[in-house]
């Protein structure tokens, strides 16, 4: 087989399964005829009604912006605090406990705490829940990260008189990218998860309290097409920065390939 | 060729003192009764432009040494001194290209950036350090290589890069610890002469450390032979041989095989004298 016929073919083995899923239940929603399951096509057109065109800028982007704060206020925090965790021995002696302490603990239980400290359910409350918890694995891994670069790299930068904020800056973080992405693909999963619960659980916009007013409304259909927007999202996110990890460490695939040779 | 003597050359060594001067040093890990005495008391000294090898026994804390040497660590004893001050930071006169190339080159950076590393924090222009990254890649043969990252390029190249970004340093003292360690043989020879070309080129002097016998009375003026941890110097050897030195030429004279043997005698003292005959020991573990 050669190259151009193996990639159409992996396209659609790609697709040929969710399309067949999709086909699937159209077929048994026509005929089964329950409130419960609408049709791929209601689904359809409620998904263009609610999310799409004039309609995306009144729940979509609340939702997408609370994400985008959350999760980049998460990333800077992170390696900010990781990195120093990661070079001292006494910062990780006293720091561990803590974060192993509040990453057990679950989103949920804090949301009420979350709620009366910030005297908000608007998206300072959100956006603080979000970064919180998407904290924690950006943290772990930066710290992991800074901990795994070999000695012998920053004994030569020493010896060539870089200064500590340069090595950080030239060495320590791009050694520690790699785990850094790991972190970030973790805590874009979480940062979804985060947006649909702080929503579903006070919000006056938003996917999550689409959700929400659906359920309290018995409307099936909305429901299910914000369901399938809060995957969508998801997956589109994740792949937004899979490319992005693709482009900045390609240097990493480069040099693992030929470290494996 | 003016840029190369800039922070180098004789005219700024003490008179009469020796460029690098190693005295009484010694190194100890730990305390009390699981104290590691890694380095005994080492005392020598090299002058300016000159090429001196360290050789000795395997275990003998010659990397300990060297990084002692370059101010990476701190001695328990005695001191480094550099044109008569005390080292007690990695000096900025000072460059040190390590055995594993693989783990001292950045695979993130390209090999111009590589070699720039020791240059951004310099107060020069942008064109001069530019310049200057191009002429030590030039010295090591490396200029089609400029683009590429580390990884891309062979053991050998890589150790070329390595010595590329101490060149662009200018040093007036290379420490190079095992340097073709894990390099192939064919390409051992041609680092060491590129080596002995750049100390000519660029006017330095180089401290070497390696366990290859040979290697240190090829490339060296004097060798300081160790003895087995806690490590004092056993012998320090002046090899006269003539420049410029020749892969067979030179190991084909009387002189180079006479100095070999006898460095290679002084080290084997020391295996013996540590581990008991290697020979014997073979033979007992047959009997048993």
């Amino acid at each position: 087989m050669n190259r151009r016929a193996y990639h159409a073919a992996a396209i659609a083995a790609e697709i040929a399964v969710p399309v067949a899923i999709l086909l699937a239940w159209q077929l048994w929603t026509v005929r089964a005829q329950d409130p419960k399951f609408p049709r791929l096509s209601t689904i359809l057109v409620q998904f263009r009604e609610l999310w799409l065109f004039s309609q995306f800028e009144l729940h979509v982007v609340p939702s997408l912006t609370r994400i985008a704060l959350g999760f980049g206020i998460a990333l800077v925090a992170g390696v900010v605090i990781g990195i120093p965790i990661g070079l001292s021995r006494w910062g990780r002696i006293i720091a561990m406990p803590h974060i192993e302490w509040w990453r057990a603990m679950p989103p949920p239980a804090l949301l009420p705490v979350s709620i009366v400290l910030l005297h908000s359910i608007g998206n300072r409350q959100k956006v603080s829940f979000i970064a919180f918890f998407c904290l924690f694995p950006i943290l772990l891994n930066t710290i992991d990260g800074v901990r795994g670069i070999d000695p012998t790299m920053l004994d030569t930068a020493r010896s060539y008189g870089v200064r500590r904020f340069e090595r950080i800056r030239r060495i320590v973080l791009p050694a520690a990218l790699p785990q850094i992405f790991a972190g970030m693909r973790t805590s874009l999963s979480l940062a979804v998860i985060m947006m649909v619960l702080t929503e579903y659980f006070s919000s006056t916009s938003g996917v999550g309290y689409v959700l929400l007013i659906s359920k309290n409304t018995f409307q099936l259909a909305p429901m299910w097409a914000a369901i399938v927007l809060i995957g969508l999202l998801g997956y589109l996110l994740n792949l937004l920065l899979i490319l992005i990890e693709r482009r900045v460490l390609a240097w990493h695939r480069g040099w693992r390939t030929a470290a494996a040779q | 060729m003016a840029s190369r003597l800039a922070d180098g050359g004789g005219a700024m060594s003490t008179p009469g003192g020796h460029l690098l001067e190693i005295q009484e040093v010694g190194k100890t890990y730990g305390s009390g009764a699981k104290a590691t005495h890694a380095i005994g008391d080492v005392s020598f000294a090299v002058d300016d432009r000159e090429f001196v090898c360290v050789v000795g026994p395997s275990g003998c804390g010659k990397t300990t040494l060297l990084k002692c040497v370059g101010g990476l660590l701190r001695p328990s004893r005695g001191r480094v001194l550099l044109r008569g001050t005390p080292v007690t930071s990695p000096p900025e006169q000072m460059a040190l290209v390590f055995q594993e190339y693989g783990r001292s080159l950045m695979p993130w950076s390209s090999v111009r950036n590589n070699v720039l590393l020791p240059l951004r924090h310099k107060r020069l222009g942008r064109k001069v350090r530019s310049a200057m990254v191009e002429e030590a890649l030039d010295a090591v043969g490396l200029t089609p290589f400029i683009d590429h990252y580390p990884w891309q390029l062979s053991g050998g190249m890589q150790q070329r890069v390595a010595i590329a970004r101490a060149l662009a340093y200018q040093p007036s003292i290379l420490l190079m610890d095992e340097p073709f360690a894990s390099v192939d043989a064919q390409t051992r020879g041609d680092l060491e002469d590129l080596v002995l070309r750049v100390r000519d080129e660029f006017e330095i002097t180089i401290l070497f450390v390696t366990h290859d016998i040979d290697e240190s009375v090829y490339l060296s003026d004097r060798v300081v032979v160790l003895t087995h941890a806690p490590t004092e110097v056993k012998e320090i050897i002046d090899v006269h041989l003539p420049f410029p030195r020749d892969q067979i030429a030179t190991k084909e004279l009387p002189e180079f095989a006479h100095l070999r043997a006898h460095a290679y005698r002084l080290i084997k003292r020391e295996q013996v004298e540590q581990e008991g005959d290697p020979v014997l020991a073979e033979a007992g573990r047959e009997g048993a």
